[in-house]
């Protein structure tokens, strides 16, 4: 028997550990990297950091003989102005720079609190479960139930507009979304046996919540916050569009593109510039977020 | 052997309820057993008839909200755990009674390294520093008998075999030096020769610490290789308990009597392995008399009216059965 056992041993020890087999195979996987929406993305982050570097004129600075000028390739473009100017004359490229920052700010806030809240909420819901559960998750059922643009203009409308009415208002609206998945994930999680161990072992449930739980479903949660990205970017324009955003003169793609609509005949480039940058960066993240989910999911992971 | 040594755990007529929306499961009802140091009890029964919930309630984590202890003692070391706080409990669990459940698979967090999670069972039972509970964590995977400790150490979960992972999780289970371990079916997930390894690891474990096992299990070629006395379960109640061999040799209650009947035997030709008819109560709508009377062979008028108490037999030897006599030896 002892002898048996020994040999049957050391045929494990053969077969021991290759510890880098633990981590995502990063060169197979880089190359499947969605390489356009990486650079997209990289711009827009290099661009908002830099924009009082590289904006080639001011974004609020008006010069009525300048105004409406077509993108340079057009006939009576110049090279001064890349993509044209406005009504006021302001250079829609420097206007478009500066208003990346207000996007990505905005993305930012919202993402990290709401997403932050949703978390919370999730793990504590999912992992108490019982009254407390049932009363969270019809909190975020109703918060679902809102019509977006409507309580993000509500509240814009009662705080008076800005960046951090738009954050709160983003922020309100998105963490339900957040919490619902986190939710189902720690009710998986929790059905696990470590869970129980941990709790043999001597753990607290504020302990097992949050070393126990919280890494198990923080890929999931970093997937989601890729994914929100986009929506945040899209909501964040609509309100500008809709005039419950960023007030003038600091600019935004979303009241960049409201502000060419009565111009669209004769001037394209006033909206169909910050639509086209809307479009391209939300198609990154999303992108980006689609691979960031097949990355860090093994079960999604091609060998 | 082990008649002389300590009692280490001592449950008294100990009742866990589950309160269910379909009524009142009653998972464990009544059950009494001692269990001596060094000592193994196997606890047996077919699924469901409350094996896992008395293992459960033994250290407090019945599921929430729905299950409560609604009545009897567990003596640990003279201690009651019934009436201990939740804070009491968090020190007493991994420090003098743990677990190993079925499986391995789900038994470690996949997210940290085998390293890593038997640190944290170390950490929260000895104050040592870093350096000293990593040498502590590769003593603990050495005993264990995972080979190379110092490289496994960083190895994730999914990295290793089931077999292996059973034996951290039994690593980390013995961390704290418990006087007390709860077997929930430890090999049930594990291939046949992986089972005699880790059942003769968990042997020599006991050999080394005197722990006092309850190895809780439907196999009884288990338990005739580990056990040294057996409590047969039915329906949330022991029906008979007694040494290994004498349940074996022996066996007195009725249940205990078809169990037997039902193990495949090598010697000898079988047409038909016999079964048990019927299925047993649901437990939360219990006949009132002896909850085997429905299946049993020997019922009469009795059987369905009273539940019989436990009879002594022989030496630690009892069951409960109107028709078994008490012996005279016993007395």
């Amino acid at each position: 028997m002892a002898r048996v056992e020994e040999r049957l041993d050391t045929g494990l020890v053969a077969s021991a550990p290759a510890d880098d087999a633990a981590r995502p195979r990063l060169r197979g996987d880089l190359a499947r990297m969605p390489w356009v929406s990486a650079v997209i993305i990289t711009v827009l982050v290099l661009g908002a950091l830099a924009a009082p570097l590289i904006a080639p004129h001011s974004a609020t600075e008006q010069s009525l003989p300048d105004k409406l000028r077509p993108p340079a390739w057009e006939a009576g473009g110049s090279r001064n102005h890349l993509l044209g100017t406005d009504v006021l004359g302001r250079d829609v490229l420097s206007r478009l720079i500066y208003g990346a920052r207000v996007s990505l700010i905005v993305a930012a806030v919202a993402l990290l609190a709401g997403g932050g809240i949703g978390l919370m909420v999730g793990i504590v819901s999912g992992y108490l479960g019982g009254r407390v559960d049932s009363f969270l998750m019809r909190v975020v059922d109703a918060t679902l139930t809102f019509p977006t643009i409507l309580i993000a203009l509500l509240l814009a409308v009662s705080l008076g507009p800005g960046l951090g009415t738009i954050s709160i208002a983003i922020t309100v609206l998105i963490w339900a979304r957040f919490a619902r998945v986190v939710r189902g994930e720690v009710l998986a999680v929790k059905a696990r046996d470590f869970v129980a161990l941990a709790r043999v072992h001597g753990c607290s449930h504020l302990r097992i919540m949050v070393v126990h739980i919280v890494p198990n479903v923080l890929n999931t949660f970093m997937v989601l916050l890729t994914l929100h990205i986009g929506f945040v970017i899209i909501v964040e324009a609509s309100l500008s569009f809709l005039g419950a955003g960023i007030p003038p003169p600091t600019p935004s793609w979303g009241q960049m593109v409201a502000d060419g609509r009565s111009h669209i005949a004769s001037a394209w480039w006033l909206s169909v510039v910050p639509g086209a940058a809307i479009m391209l960066v939300v198609l990154a993240f999303n992108l980006f977020g689609d691979w960031l989910r097949d990355w860090l999911d093994p079960r999604l992971r091609q060998v | 052997m082990t008649a002389a040594a300590p009692v280490v755990l001592d449950v008294r007529n100990l009742r866990a309820y589950l309160y269910t929306r379909w009524g009142v499961v009653r998972a464990v009802d009544g059950v009494s057993f001692a269990l001596r140091e060094g000592e193994t009890l196997g606890l047996v029964g077919e699924s469901g008839c409350g094996k896992t919930m008395t293992g459960l309630s033994l250290v407090r984590l019945l599921p929430e909200p729905a299950g409560r202890i609604v009545e009897g003692q567990v003596l640990l070391e003279g201690e009651d755990l019934v009436t201990k706080s939740e804070a009491e409990m968090r020190r007493i669990r991994g420090r003098r009674v743990s677990m190993i459940l079925q499986d391995p698979q789900t038994s470690l967090n996949p997210v940290f390294t085998i390293g890593d999670q038997i640190l944290e069972a170390l950490r929260l039972h000895h104050g040592d520093g870093a350096r000293a509970l990593t040498g502590r964590a590769e003593e603990a995977l050495r005993r264990v008998k995972v080979a190379a400790p110092e490289q496994r150490m960083r190895a994730y979960p999914h990295q290793m075999s089931g077999g292996m992972k059973q034996r951290v999780v039994g690593a980390i289970a013995v961390a704290g030096e418990p006087r007390v371990l709860i077997a929930d079916e430890p090999t049930t997930a594990l291939d046949v020769t992986i089972q005699l390894q880790y059942l003769a690891l968990l042997k020599e474990i006991q050999a080394r610490t005197r722990l006092a096992m309850l190895f809780i299990t439907h196999d009884f070629g288990i338990v005739a290789r580990m056990c040294d006395r057996v409590a047969v379960m039915y329906a949330g109640r022991i029906v008979e308990t007694g040494p290994t061999r004498a349940i074996f040799r022996a066996p007195r209650h009725p249940y205990t009597e078809a169990l037997m009947g039902s193990v495949p035997r090598m010697e000898g030709t079988v047409t038909r392995l016999p079964s048990i008819e019927g299925q047993p109560p649901p437990l939360h709508d219990l006949p009132g008399g002896c909850r085997f009377a429905a299946r049993c062979a020997y019922v009469d008028d009795r059987c369905r009216r009273e539940y019989p108490p436990t009879v002594p037999i022989g030496p630690a030897h009892g069951a409960a059965c109107w028709r078994v006599e008490p012996s005279p030896s016993s007395r």
